[in-house]
């Protein structure tokens, strides 16, 4: 019976203390413990123009991904709630991309924005353009095409999520609007926005926690390097490499970057929560 | 269930909608793929290149099956996959049991650990876990590729709310025909979860079929390698036959679509529940 407590103690409790403990040593990538350097590794880390950069990275994708992820999957599921026939399968085919592996799909879109992939072949070939566009080796452009996939992934996934939402709105409401004559437009911000409003909360604070810590989609896009010097790196791949590469590594400069994501994500939920709550008042 | 009150001309517009938003949800998941049933010799990129293949053929999985260590990665991915599916449902079904029962200490703060696991994220614990699972001598193994997902936090609230949900009547008349907690647990509380479960193993399955980060932490060795490390792997290896490449992620994503298909009800039950992410 105590199996589920020591899981629980060894998986989840341990490496939290345990992550918070190294980034104070010196500890080397491979090894396990270290003597206690105080605050060096933060100092260390805090001074690194690689970690600011990848900071950067990490937070413009997911100011770019978490508004999207809010508005686009709740147009997405006002599109299939209406039970009309075949609605079933409609869900069902919009939801596979969400089950599709990040790395197939990523593997995907790579084909599509490749300097010689399909989108630049149309563009190309159409005569638009002369110079195929960088999609995967631009610093910005290879975290908005990240932010493309990671959105077009998600989207069907927080569809279902608002889909439940949904069917707990007043079905009345949308008669009272439509005898008000108000328009889809109309109907939709005044009686679906303020409906699905906790489920909206909820969603932006969701798509925070997951954006912040973006890795697989850039890593696939440029190819495990984080683009040319490493420009398009995201805090994730800083934290990988710092903390795991036995030549120049440090496992506790490692745990000081990722300590900073965690502190990154607290704070930047509380702030949302926060504007969330004088938005209300 | 209310049908619709959409008609006539307005619910021509609502399908015409309906396909255009299928095309671009499934236009850039197919399209490339296709890629795959290309043959040999026909330009995946460059301007020479079409959208569907001039003409179809199967050798890029017949090259992706007699060259690469293919199999060895899907049977790699099973494997974990079984172990995931196997730990889950032990673990998730008695700590799930354990947090719905009141009255023993430590119950709060355990559930306290659990719901901030939820949203706390694994990415800023995870050289922590590298340690500790290198520490215990399974680097590079297909056990310590499994054991960080030995019990999703989403699994034992799931399982939690499972059994809240069920009367305490029941309990209390097993308890008057003396029935031990053991009996009880076994005979009466696991039957009215079935449901929970199936959604427990599901998402465990997809979870361990779709890893990518810790696989690439923790394996070294080829022939350790899941499915998903495995398509990475083909990536470098046939940068000049990307046909072979996308055979693989075709190969990688069909276990996952069966799956889908057959179990959808309980799937979209899981997101709804838990807000689990796959």
């Amino acid at each position: 019976m105590a199996a589920p407590v020591l899981v629980v103690g060894y998986f989840y409790v341990f490496p939290f203390f345990n992550t918070i403990w190294l980034s104070f040593t010196d500890a080397r990538p491979l090894s396990a413990s270290g003597a206690f350097v105080g605050i060096e590794n933060y100092i260390e880390v805090l001074s690194d123009e690689r970690f600011w950069n990848a900071t950067l990275n990490s937070v413009v994708y997911a100011l770019i991904v978490v508004p999207f992820m809010t508005v686009l999957p709740l147009l997405l599921a006002a599109l299939v709630r209406d039970r009309i026939p075949g609605i079933g399968l409609f869900r069902s085919l919009y939801y596979i991309p969400a089950v599709s592996s990040l790395v197939v799909v990523s593997l995907a879109w790579t084909a599509i924005l490749k300097d010689n992939g399909a989108v630049n072949n149309i563009l190309v070939g159409s005569g638009l353009i002369d110079e195929p566009i960088s999609f995967l080796t631009d610093r910005w452009l290879l975290i908005i095409s990240a932010t493309l996939i990671t959105l077009w992934q998600g989207l069907p996934y927080y569809m279902i999520m608002y889909l439940a939402a949904l069917a707990n709105v007043d079905r009345s409401l949308y008669e009272a609007a439509a005898l008000d004559g108000a328009g889809p437009l109309r109907t939709f911000l005044s009686v679906t926005v303020p409906g699905v409003r906790v489920m909206m909360a909820l969603v932006a604070t969701l798509s925070m926690i997951g954006s912040l810590k973006i890795f697989t989609e850039v890593h696939l896009l440029s190819g495990g390097t984080g683009g040319i010097g490493r420009r398009s790196e995201t805090l994730t791949m800083y934290i990988r490499s710092i903390g795991m590469d036995p030549s120049y590594g440090s496992l506790g400069g490692g745990s000081a970057a990722a300590v900073c994501l965690f502190i990154l994500t607290m704070g930047l939920i509380i702030l949302q929560r926060r504007l969330e709550r004088n938005k209300e008042s | 269930m209310s049908t619709t009150s959409l008609r006539g001309a307005r619910l021509v517009r609502r399908y015409i909608l309906l396909v255009v938003v299928l095309i671009a949800m499934l236009g850039p998941l197919v399209i490339p793929l296709l890629g795959a049933f290309k043959a040999p010799g026909e330009a995946v990129w460059g301007p020479d290149a079409t959208l569907i293949p001039q003409q179809w053929s199967l050798e890029a999985f017949l090259t992706l099956f007699k060259t690469t260590n293919i199999v060895q990665y899907v049977t790699n991915s099973l494997i974990v996959c079984a172990m995931s599916i196997i730990s889950a449902l032990v673990l998730s079904s008695i700590g799930g049991y354990m947090l719905s029962r009141r009255g023993w200490s430590g119950r709060s703060l355990l559930l306290l650990f659990v719901m901030s696991a939820l949203i706390f994220p694994f990415e800023s614990i995870m050289l922590s876990l590298f340690a500790q699972v290198s520490g215990l001598g399974f680097r590079d193994t297909l056990i310590g590729v499994w054991m960080p997902s030995i019990l999703g936090a989403f699994h034992l609230l799931l399982m939690r709310a499972a059994f809240l949900g069920i009367p305490d009547e029941m309990e209390d008349a097993a308890y008057l025909d003396g029935a031990g907690e053991w009996v009880r647990f076994t005979k009466i509380f696991l039957p009215q979860v079935r449901g929970a479960l199936t959604v427990v193993g599901l998402t465990a399955f997809i979870f361990a079929w779709q890893d990518f980060l810790w696989p690439l932490l923790i394996t070294q060795s080829d022939d350790r390698m899941t499915m998903m490390l495995g398509l990475t792997r083909l990536m470098s290896d046939f940068g000049t036959d990307y046909r072979v490449v996308l055979a693989g992620a075709i190969t990688a994503l069909v276990p996952i679509l069966a799956v889908f298909f057959f179990s959808q009800k309980y799937f979209f039950r899981g997101i709804e529940e838990g807000g689990l992410k796959f």
